[in-house]
């Protein structure tokens, strides 16, 4: 909301400067977001006369004039305007100086070949208006010389937000109580004279939606005149960023900005019969003043009459029945409406405007009469006209917040002691009733105001929210406990397990477009947004996988060589009914180049399956997982669709429910869906899933290292080819649990001298002695337990 | 040939030995069993006494000279023949070496770590809530009920009614379902919890980080980001224990003593009073630096966060009795925090996933956040 000072000091008296009273408006919860001193963009324009006014030599349209600044010798100024004569006075932009209208600086120049060292200029120029089809002319007794900032005489304009709460203040006498309650001055009283009508009032007025509009105030003006508004009027409005229209519907937003009450002028001639406050009929139209045509409903109300609806109540006017140069008599209408079915018609028909804004958030009802006298009386002034006698249809709601006070809450939750006396006073300023007791009635511009903590608010923000004064929090007791829980710790040590594997962390939208979504999780029910920002944002993702993806696509379309990614984040599930479930998921997407080309490793590497698989160790170990117990599971456990191609991915179980990961190449179909070139390899793990660690105790499992040293041992064996080796180390581990510690696959092949449908694994285990070394029978009994554990797996010892 | 003589010529065969080889030769032929040398040796036992006291040093003083040239010289053609070899070995080493990937922490999740490191000194722990919400708890029980204005100022993502509607157990309140705006509904379930688990109520002291989300998208604004509430109940917690916290975060969290507040009155639905805070701060070479009051010269304010006494409506929907128990909330946004502290400009590269800007911005693994050895990583 925008204001002058001007407009302020019309309903405070005060001294202070418009930097103090935006410090001071700051200081009790109006927020200034501009102050701007209009005489700041006037700047280098100045009243000046023109001396003569001669042809320009080489085009018709110009003028060449010798202009008086009051500054000695006579500026030559080339100009283009029709009314530019000798003898006129306006205003001139010297060199230096910026146009407000197109910000562009002046500057000393030659036009078509003749110097002009300014611009003499337009109302619209220096943005004062629309006119533009001649220069400002100024009376001709106006002080040559004078910088025109001072001689229009300007005014700072405030730009405040206002709080929803504060709907007292959506006009400028309610922003100078507040500022009168700091002690910024002295809030003018209202000077308010009721009207006597001299005939009555020829209109039927009546509301048929008592709860919609429970009152509706009217009169009719007959005999006015509705020319252009005064310029002190004009100024205000402009400084306000209104437009000025003409008197009347001027003084309709006079009313609104400087008293925060919405009123409407109808032209009597372009109404029919009675006027009324009723419910639109569904479908019905109304054509309002932005020029658009809107549909009501049956739960808006509209003011209409015998013709049609007139006016989307409380909202905007109609475009036709709307005020006119020519009108001669008129309706104004003073209505209290329903916030809340303010609030639902603005939301349904999608209309914004100011009159919408200060009955949604609660106009003063006592203001309703009183604002129709002030209206009335602005425009017997400016307008002429006679005025009809009040109807008054329908009452405003009456009763204001009683609130039982204790000042001791002043320090008990703002946390300042405020004496009593003072706090009696800020609340008496601001314009409630303190009665002797405490018993605190609040003034009817204050619907907000309903409980004890609010006149804490209201007499710590004049007293000054920063006298306020810190105050440490008390230490709990106890000693210091980790204050994450055990999923926020794991999450915190993944993700830096992670980043010290050379992932870099990412973190990509929670929505995707509903496609890439479903990829991921065919069949199953998404969360996918009714009003998304774009179709690009559309469902919840299922997974994390879609969005890395699409983040590697982008590095490689950029040039990236190779990409590493990660995220930790959530991914979204449906749950029981329409609950929410919500999952802790660590997401790994290896695309590009795993290996550079190098002058010592050759051409460039790929990421295969493997990596994946080795990301997915690392991080579930880096969990406390119990990787060695982990299985791999074939492809066929992945679950439904083509995300994974089908013979380089597995998940990582624990029992055969658990799937704690799932790991391996992309799809082709996936990389295509994506537009990703080339292999990637994508790992997700799911921590939920992840069992949480054992004891929570700090001592660990006793333990000596083995006091003698470990025996390797080499097998080879030839096997199925379609044996997984991970059978085939299951088994030989288990051959003798006590003495084989580890095994591991040291070669694989296939080919000549390896039987058609086969393959040979050679196999290394570890043997550890425990009180004693092992004797050639002991090595010798174990290696005919192993093979004879492979053989239950059609495993031949390789001769 | 006489000893002299033989003296003579061996130490020169010696030093001519070129390879390890020749000199092994030479030490046979001199040293051996049935060496040159070691004959002579042997003639000692037939000697007279008197002949043997004056040819026994003379014999052994000649093995000694030619064993230890022998020696001398073995060591100086090994010494060579390694010098060869590792001259041959020699490396470019101005090529360069094997590459470890460089990985890296995304600065929104070291932030929340900062935060959530600052906090704990605090007192306060880390709670969770869903991101998807229902309105009774983004809303409604944050004083914000249907027709509420502040409800339409939150440009929310809704999902459809059909299956966004959450039925309770007896099958009667509807909920429809959306998209948090704020982190504020962890604040109604963080005491809902607490009542359950103790029905007269406890104190609370805790934050939320997480992602939220609005209906908005420019340069400074992304459907998505991550704010982190702060929520403190008590029996006696006012405005001044919200202050001195704010105060405390921020200077610890921007490592400056110098951090200066401005609390402004504001209004949310679910406190009350309600307080804005600004940050004082100056342009340093086109940055923002925040220390110092806004109103100094070459300063200004910044809004950063809302924040205020827990409304008690708000206190009363979770559960306690609003006359026993009070408090404050705040909220701020994380990405903001991240910028502000870090030098970052554009708010949608955070969520880009562009590997030079992760690199860049990123943290290394390293770089936890501790209080002993600073919760913040300098560039």
């Amino acid at each position: 909301m925008k204001f002058s000072l001007d407009w302020l000091k019309r309903h405070l008296e005060t001294g202070a400067s418009a930097a103090e009273i935006a410090a001071r408006l700051n200081a009790i919860g109006i927020e200034v977001e501009g102050l701007e001193d209009p005489a700041d963009r006037l700047a280098g324009f100045r009243v000046a006369r023109v001396l003569t006014a001669a042809p320009h030599p080489q085009a018709d349209k110009l003028q060449v004039l010798a202009v008086d600044v009051g500054d000695g010798a006579p500026l030559q100024v080339v100009c283009g305007a029709p009314n530019a004569r000798a003898g006129l006075v306006g205003v001139l932009g010297t060199a230096g100086a910026i146009v407000p209208a197109n910000g562009m600086e002046l500057r000393k120049s030659a036009i078509r070949g003749v110097e002009s060292n300014g611009m003499m200029c337009s109302s619209r120029e220096l943005e004062l208006g629309d006119d533009h089809d001649g220069i400002i002319e100024l009376p001709a007794d106006a002080p040559v010389g004078t910088p025109f900032a001072a001689y229009r005489g300007t005014s700072p304009v405030f730009d405040v937000a206002i709080t929803p709460n504060k709907p007292d203040c959506m006009g400028v006498h309610g922003v100078a109580r507040d500022l009168a309650a700091a002690g910024m001055g002295t809030l003018k009283a209202l000077d308010i004279e009721p009207v006597g009508g001299s005939f009555p009032c020829p209109v039927e007025i009546r509301t048929d939606d008592p709860a919609g509009c429970p009152a509706f105030y009217g009169r009719v003006i007959r005999g006015v005149r509705n020319g252009p508004s005064p310029e002190w009027l004009q100024a205000l409005l402009r400084d306000a960023g209104q437009r000025p229209i003409s008197a009347l519907v001027d003084l309709t937003n006079y009313l609104m900005l400087g008293y925060g009450r919405p009123a409407h002028a109808y032209d009597l001639a372009k109404l029919t019969g009675a006027v009324v406050a009723r419910r639109a009929a569904d479908g019905e139209q109304v054509l309002a003043l932005n020029e658009k045509t809107y549909t009501l409903t049956s739960a808006m109300t509209v003011i209409a009459d015998d013709a049609g609806v007139h006016d989307v109540a409380g909202i905007m006017g109609g475009e036709h029945s709307g005020v006119s140069a020519e009108t001669t008599d008129v309706l104004l209408e003073i209505a209290y409406f329903d916030p809340t079915r303010i609030g639902a018609t603005g939301r349904a028909l999608g209309l914004a405007s100011d009159a919408r804004t200060r009955f949604e958030r609660g106009v003063d009802p006592a203001f309703l009469a009183p604002g129709l006298e002030l209206l009335t009386r602005l425009i017997l002034d400016l307008c002429g006209g006679e005025a009809s006698e009040v109807v008054y249809a329908g009452s405003p709601p009456t009763g204001t917040a009683r609130v039982a006070y204790d000042p001791a809450l002043a320090a008990r939750l703002g946390g300042v002691d405020i004496p009593e006396a003072e706090q009696r006073a800020i609340l008496e300023r601001l314009g409630f009733a303190v009665a002797g007791d405490w018993t605190v009635t609040a003034p009817t511009w204050r619907p907000d105001v309903d409980g004890a903590p609010d006149l804490v608010e209201e007499v710590v923000r004049i007293h000054g929210l920063d006298r306020v004064a810190s105050v440490a929090l008390p230490r709990t007791d106890g000693v210091a406990r980790p204050t994450a829980t055990p999923s926020q710790a794991l999450e915190r040590r993944l993700r830096r397990a992670a980043a010290a594997r050379g992932l870099n962390e990412a973190v990509t939208w929670s929505f995707l477009p509903e496609s890439e979504a479903r990829h991921f999780a065919p069949g199953e029910a998404l969360w996918v947004l009714e009003n998304p920002i774009s179709e690009d944002m559309k469902a919840m993702r299922p997974s994390l996988l879609p969005g890395l993806l699409a983040a590697a696509r982008r590095n490689l379309d950029r040039g990236a060589d190779s990409v590493r990614l990660f995220e930790i984040g959530r991914r979204y599930l449906r749950g029981e009914g329409a609950t929410s479930d919500e999952r802790l998921t660590l997401g790994v997407l290896l695309a590009g180049e795993k290996v550079p080309r190098g002058w010592a490793t050759g051409k460039a590497t790929a990421f295969d399956a493997f990596d994946g698989k080795a990301e997915a160790l690392a991080l579930l170990a880096a969990a406390g997982a119990p990787v060695d117990k982990l299985q791999v599971m074939g492809p066929d456990s992945l679950g439904p669709g083509s995300q994974f191609h089908p013979g380089q991915s597995a998940t990582l179980r624990l029992g055969p429910k658990t799937v704690l990961a799932r790991f391996g190449a992309l799809h082709p179909a996936t990389l295509a869906k994506f537009d990703v070139d080339g292999p990637a390899v994508a790992v997700e793990l799911f921590l939920d899933a992840i069992p949480a660690g054992k004891s929570g105790a700090f001592a660990r499992p006793a333990y000596a290292p083995a006091a003698l040293q470990a025996v390797r041992r080499d097998f080879a064996f030839l096997v199925p080819a379609d044996l997984p080796a991970g059978d085939l180390l299951r088994a030989v581990r288990g051959a003798d649990k006590a003495s084989i510690v580890a095994a591991r696959v040291f070669d694989v092949f296939a080919g000549p001298g390896v039987p058609e449908g086969k393959k040979s694994l050679a196999i290394e285990i570890t043997l550890q002695p425990a009180d004693k070394s092992f004797t050639d029978e002991d090595l010798k009994g174990i290696a005919e337990r192993v093979v004879s554990a492979a053989a239950k797996l059609s495993a031949e010892l390789r001769s | 040939m006489d000893l002299e003589h033989l003296s003579t010529d061996s130490l020169e065969r010696i030093a001519r030995a070129a390879t390890p080889g020749e000199i092994e030769g030479l030490r046979v032929e001199l040293l051996g069993k049935s060496g040159t040398v070691t004959g002579l040796l042997k003639t000692l036992g037939q000697m007279s006494p008197e002949q043997r006291q004056v040819e026994g040093p003379r014999l052994n003083g000649l093995r000694q000279t030619v064993a230890a040239a022998i020696d001398e010289r073995k060591a100086a053609l090994e010494a060579a023949a390694l010098e060869e070899r590792l001259a041959r070995e020699t490396l470019d080493l101005t090529l360069p070496a094997p590459e470890m990937p460089q990985g890296s922490v995304h600065p929104v999740s070291q932030v929340m770590d900062e935060l959530a490191e600052i906090f704990a000194d605090l007192g306060f722990a880390v709670a969770t809530g869903p991101e998807i919400e229902d309105d009774w708890h983004n809303f409604t029980a944050l004083n914000m009920p249907e027709s509420h204005p502040a409800r339409a100022m939150h440009d929310t993502f809704y999902f459809p009614v059909q299956n966004g509607v959450e039925t309770d157990h007896e099958g009667a309140q509807q909920r429809r379902m959306l998209l948090r705006t704020h982190t504020s509904p962890v604040q109604v379930r963080t005491m809902l919890a607490a009542v359950k688990a103790n029905p007269g109520g406890a104190p609370v002291r805790i934050i939320a980080p997480g992602r939220v989300y609005r209906s908005d998208s420019d340069a400074t604004h992304t459907p998505m980001f991550h704010q982190i509430e702060g929520l403190v109940i008590d029996r006696d917690i006012h405005l001044g224990h919200l202050k001195w916290t704010l105060e405390t975060f921020l200077k610890a969290f921007f490592e400056r003593d110098d951090i200066v507040l401005r609390l402004r009155p504001s209004y949310f639905p679910f406190t009350e009073p309600s307080v804005e805070v600004d940050v004082g701060f100056a342009l340093v070479g086109g940055r923002r630096v925040l220390g110092g009051s806004g109103d100094a010269p070459g300063h200004a304010w910044m809004e950063l966060l809302g924040s205020g006494m827990v409304n008690r409506r708000v206190i009363e929907m979770s559960g306690l009795d609003p006359d026993q128990w009070q408090g404050f909330a705040f909220g701020v946004g994380v990405d903001r925090l991240a910028m502000l502290k870090y030098g970052m400009d554009d708010l949608r590269a955070f969520f880009d996933g562009d590997v030079r800007w992760l690199k860049h911005y990123g943290f290394a693994f390293l770089d936890q956040p501790t209080l002993s050895a600073g919760v913040g990583a300098r560039a």
